[in-house]
């Protein structure tokens, strides 16, 4: 069996199902791989007996004649995804024992669909970050260059996919922690509409933001994994009953390119943009030249998108994380004196530094006297920024932007300096705060490292999203490009 | 606005700092804070609140027993239980 | 100086619904510790909050039953606090959007007119587990089971004056969420519990004291004792000059004293925001119309109709719809009995009485409505006497107890229960005791009139029961009438 480094999910299906080999062979192909490049840090769990019992259960069924299309893919889980019988740390010490005792309805899904679960991938704790620096567990190495860091929160599962570890991997996104890390590490990354993808069983972040989404190495991959992990979920409140044909679809017909969109170029991304400027006007000349066509846009409120995030997502984090307190599971402090000593000392040992940071910044929104000038602003303003993008969708297919404002930074950069940090989500966190649906696409490189650009599109148009892509796929080969060394 | 009662806020979060560690969050976060305050610049009169990006309405479930619950399984991570129960150091009420 | 209480209630009432307000564990009460938690009730992590349907179908019930408004759009939020009975460490509550705004309880206390109390609202939230201090050395043990149970909050203005119409309105509450079948009304098991706002102000000032709150009391009798001690704690510290701290105070029925719960220093800084996992529920005027149309007959229009379609009095009514079964299992003893006021006289005695004795609440009466009925339609026919019918009462209760479903005529029939009405017969025995007794004969004569009784009692002794008291009587005055 040969399996090269870097296949797509789309070629290995089309061999599965050809009886090339079987998902215990390549299960066992990517095992190994796993375990050789360990360096990168991007695996917290892996299970082997799990994943080639998995891989067995997938080459049964499709003895039995019941395979999907993507049966026996092997693929990363985020560790943010609970997972029945097996760890699930959301990069943190609080859960760094914690088994979850049920599966995430993405994990159940992608399970009977026959997707075969390697291991759980590295994050930023508790998918707070932009770098992977935050993790319990270690930071992540970016496989372009590995003092780099992969980008964050879903780092582990960029890293391992841009290394060729796995063909795909889940991960999620709150302000960007899909995108950005799909840009610094060369990979095509989806961020669905706001309750496309149910969030059962996803630890929580700050949950009117959160979205699972998939790596993966072109637009066509993700497109035959999404229709197998999204949908509607009972257990999810803010999960949109929303049904499409066209996603449906995608579990038989491989993706087709769009053709003949237009795409608005918002004017507040692209003002004093340095290093993905020149790539993102390449990407635009390319797909001008294949019938689609630009149009500038503005959308006026994005300057306050970041602050508005931080507020938002702090205030939800501050609460959702109010249910690790050394009771019920999770990290319990030694000895507890009284119920506060218990809470305290729990709470202070299991969470990091920007966890705890996060909290105090949500509790001070929210806190008595603060609550009107900060959480209720930053939730007007979510509005206006929502509005800016419904009016801009009155005019244009899709929204065209750089994913971030420059490549992968090096390890400790921003490492004492939060706010810097939180400025480099400031493209990707406006389509957060509306509940989009976002893909990051390679579009070049940069002194060496990847550079991505991101489409935005209304809501549930996750369609006309992946066609652009696949369009732009077809006419470039950004995508293709590989590190060394894997 | 940036006047950080980082005690307060500690103890509303119910955790405990070092006085170096609270001093180092407590300048993060004035300089979060300051960073957040360009959004009173704002003008936001009259706007509605959105809370949720879909700002759709709530779906019902049917009133249905659907849970079989496995409190061994549910415990098993639970660092303190006997007879079934939670154990957390004694509550005086 | 003269004091005036002013008092508000918050009532939570346990809403009767299969399972929980956000998850599908079961409601059941006094199951295994924590067997009906599950992950939801756990808060374990990556688990998400599902509004029961029929939460809101009963909150709006009740809503229109205390002529509130029902809103429109009504938010979930999360209040935050650190507590080990509250798996999430914020308790799901609505805050600024209830689903139930304002409203209002006539309540009646015997001897004065009705007053209308006002309700503020009335909102949707999660029970907490319980916390078990007894069983651990030095421990405290959690269990989750109550957990997700479906509240409804219902908060009173600061309407009430005494302890006794605080009681009033919690009855009335009870008595109310029974008839619309959104509650069992089961105070032991803490299907209702009452937190009090007790303040006391000079008598004329319109500006209220400093309060207390007395929290869970769940018995009318204990919150009246409870208020009316807090009350007099109160006047006592401001007789002797001094001032009401605000506090939260609970209730000690052993010592029938409130004490303090030493209130976590920590300000109420709840950080109430709209719970990002629930969506606002909104209800359109067809549902809440056909919610009107479902409304069940209601305790006040009850009341009214027994006065004018039975003719009893405002107490009677009053006592007979207090208790849905009750009024349910008169209703069928009058249908039954063709005399709607002996009816009312046979259910708020004998039978209150003896479902008193034992302990039992009217749905669970052992005597079948229909069997209590015939039983008056006998006395009032003549059949038994009154005296009869007593013992007969006892005997189909007993058998009830047993299981079994007696004919009542049967018994009669077979026991000679039937009254003597036989006039000759009567007469005869009559004749026979008046000749036996001279000396209370010449009693009577002399205007001792009390001394008829003694020969009724005589000539029932010897009818053992069952002469016809009126002609008993009738017919001795004649005979006594004759004696010269």
């Amino acid at each position: 069996m040969t399996v090269e480094t870097f296949s797509s999910v789309t070629d290995l299906a089309a061999r599965l199902e050809a009886g090339e080999f079987s998902s215990e062979e390549l299960t066992r192909h990517y095992l190994k791989r796993a375990h050789s490049f360990t360096g990168l840090n991007a695996f917290i769990t892996i299970d082997e007996d799990r994943a080639l019992s998995e891989a067995e259960a997938a080459d049964a069924l499709r003895a039995r004649g019941e395979a999907t299309r993507v049966t026996g893919i092997p693929i990363a889980h985020k560790d943010v995804f609970c997972t029945k019988g097996l760890l699930t740390t959301c990069g943190s010490k609080m859960l760094g024992n914690w088994v979850a005792p049920y599966d995430a309805t993405v994990v159940a899904r992608l399970g009977s669909a026959g997707v075969v679960t390697l291991g759980k991938a590295n994050m930023d704790e508790f998918a707070m970050g932009s770098s992977n620096e935050n993790s319990h567990f270690g930071a992540v190495a970016n496989p372009w260059e590995t003092d780099r860091v992969p980008g964050g929160s879903s780092g582990g599962s960029a890293s391992l996919v841009a290394a060729g570890l796995a063909p795909a991997a889940t991960g999620t996104d709150t302000g960007g922690s899909i995108r950005q890390p799909a840009a610094f590490c060369g990979l095509t990354g989806m961020k669905p509409t706001y309750g496309r993808v149910s969030r059962y069983g996803m630890v929580a972040f700050a949950s009117s933001l959160d979205q699972g989404g998939l790596f993966a190495h072109t637009a066509a991959d993700i497109a035959l994994l999404l229709p197998y992990m999204a949908g509607f979920d009972p257990k999810d409140s803010t999960s949109s009953p929303t049904t499409d044909d066209w996603l449906d679809a995608c579990r038989r017909e491989p993706l087709a390119p769009a053709e003949g969109l237009t795409i608005g170029l918002p004017k507040e991304y692209f003002d004093g943009l340095g290093v993905p400027a020149a790539a993102v006007d390449a990407a635009r000349r390319a797909l001008e030249s294949a019938g689609f066509r630009f149009r500038e846009v503005s959308l006026p409120h994005t300057a306050a998108a970041i602050p508005a995030y931080y507020i938002i997502a702090g205030a939800e984090a501050s609460t959702n994380l109010s249910r690790y307190d050394g009771v019920r599971f999770g990290h319990r402090c030694g000895n507890p004196e009284s119920l506060d000593d218990l809470y305290e000392r729990s709470r202070s040992e299991g969470f990091g530094t920007e966890v705890k940071r996060r909290i105090l910044t949500g509790t001070y929104a929210l806190s008595v006297g603060y609550f009107d000038a900060y959480y209720l602003k930053a939730q007007k303003i979510r509005r206006l920024i929502q509005e800016d993008f419904l009016a801009a969708f009155a005019d244009v297919d899709l929204l065209l932007t750089p994913t971030t404002p420059n490549v992968a930074f090096e390890h400790g950069a921003h490492a004492d300096d939060p706010v810097t940090m939180y400025q480099q989500d400031i493209f990707t966190v406006p389509a957060s705060l509306s509940g989009l649906p976002a893909v990051s696409v390679p579009c070049g490189f940069h002194e060496g490292l990847p550079l991505g650009m991101q489409l935005i599109g209304p809501h549930f148009a996750e369609q006309n999203v992946l066609r652009t892509a696949e369009a732009y796929q077809r006419l470039t080969g950004w995508h293709l490009e590989h590190p060394e060394g894997f | 606005m940036s006047d950080i009662d980082i005690r307060h806020l500690t103890a509303l979060a119910q955790l405990k700092l070092s006085e170096v560690e609270a001093e180092a969050v407590a300048g993060d976060l004035a300089r979060i804070i300051d960073m957040v305050d360009q959004m009173q610049a704002m003008d936001t009169e009259g706007v509605r609140p959105l809370a949720h990006p879909l700002d759709t309405a709530a779906r019902l479930r049917p009133d249905e027993v659907t849970e079989i619950v496995d409190r061994d399984l549910y415990q098993a991570g639970a660092p303190e239980t006997e007879d079934g129960l939670y154990l957390v150091p004694r509550v005086v009420e | 100086m003269q004091w005036e209480a002013v008092i508000g209630l918050e009532v939570h009432v346990q809403l009767a619904t299969k399972s929980k307000i956000f998850s599908g564990a079961a409601t059941a009460f006094g199951a295994e510790p924590n067997t009906q938690a599950c992950p939801v009730d756990l808060g374990l992590p990556g688990v998400l909050p599902v509004l029961n349907e029929e939460v809101v179908r009963m909150a709006v019930t009740f809503g229109l039953a205390i002529g509130a408004e029902i809103n429109p759009y009504s938010v979930f939020d999360r209040k935050n606090y650190f507590y080990p009975d509250l798996p999430k460490g914020y308790q799901i509550s609505q805050f600024a959007d209830p689903i139930v705004g304002r409203g209002h309880l006539t309540i009646q206390l015997e001897g004065q007119p009705p007053r209308r109390v006002e309700i503020t609202r009335a909102h949707l939230e999660e029970d907490a587990g319980k916390s078990l201090h007894e069983a651990f050395a030095g421990k405290t043990g959690i269990d989750l089971n109550r957990a997700g149970t479906p509240l409804l909050e219902v908060v009173s203005e600061p309407d009430l004056r005494s302890a006794a119409e605080a009681a009033a309105y919690f009855r009335q509450m009870h008595s109310l969420v029974r008839h619309l079948k959104i509650c069992d009304g089961n105070l032991a098991e803490g299907s209702m519990r009452c937190d009090a706002n007790v303040s006391v102000r000079p008598r004329g000032q319109t500006e209220l004291g400093e309060r207390t709150e007395i929290k869970n009391v769940n018995s009318f009798r204990f919150l009246e004792l409870a208020i009316n001690y807090e009350i007099e704690r109160q006047i006592h510290i401001l007789d002797a000059g001094g001032r009401v701290e605000r506090d939260t105070r609970l209730y000690d029925a052993e010592r029938n004293e409130t004490r303090s719960m030493r209130s976590k220093e920590l300000s109420n800084d709840y950080r109430y925001f709209p719970d990002p996992d629930l969506l606002p529920v909104h209800l359109d005027e067809a549902f809440i119309e056909s919610v009107r149309r479902e409304l069940p007959e209601l305790p006040g229009e009850k009341q009214a109709r027994y006065q004018s379609e039975f003719g009893l009095s405002d107490y009677d009514a009053g006592f007979l719809t207090q208790d849905p079964d009750l009024a349910g299992y008169y209703e069928a003893v009058a249908a039954s009995a063709g005399d709607a006021k002996l009816a009312a006289n046979w259910v708020m005695g004998e039978l209150s009485a003896a479902l008193n004795r034992a302990d039992l609440t009217p749905d669970a009466c052992p005597l079948p409505a229909a069997s209590l009925g015939t039983l008056i339609r006998r006395i009032q026919d003549g059949t038994i006497s009154g005296k009869i019918a007593k013992g007969l009462f006892e005997k189909l209760w007993s058998a009830g107890v047993d299981g079994q479903t007696p004919d009542v005529d049967a018994i009669i029939e077979s026991e000679g229960l039937t009254q003597v009405s036989d006039t000759g017969e009567i007469a005869a025995i009559i004749d026979e005791i008046v000749a036996a007794n001279p000396a209370q004969v010449e009693q009577f004569k002399t205007g001792k009139e009390k001394v008829l009784g003694f020969f009724v009692g005589q000539v029932m002794k010897a009818t053992q029961g069952k002469a016809n008291p009126q002609m008993v009587n009738e017919l001795l005055r004649e005979a006594l009438a004759r004696q010269d």
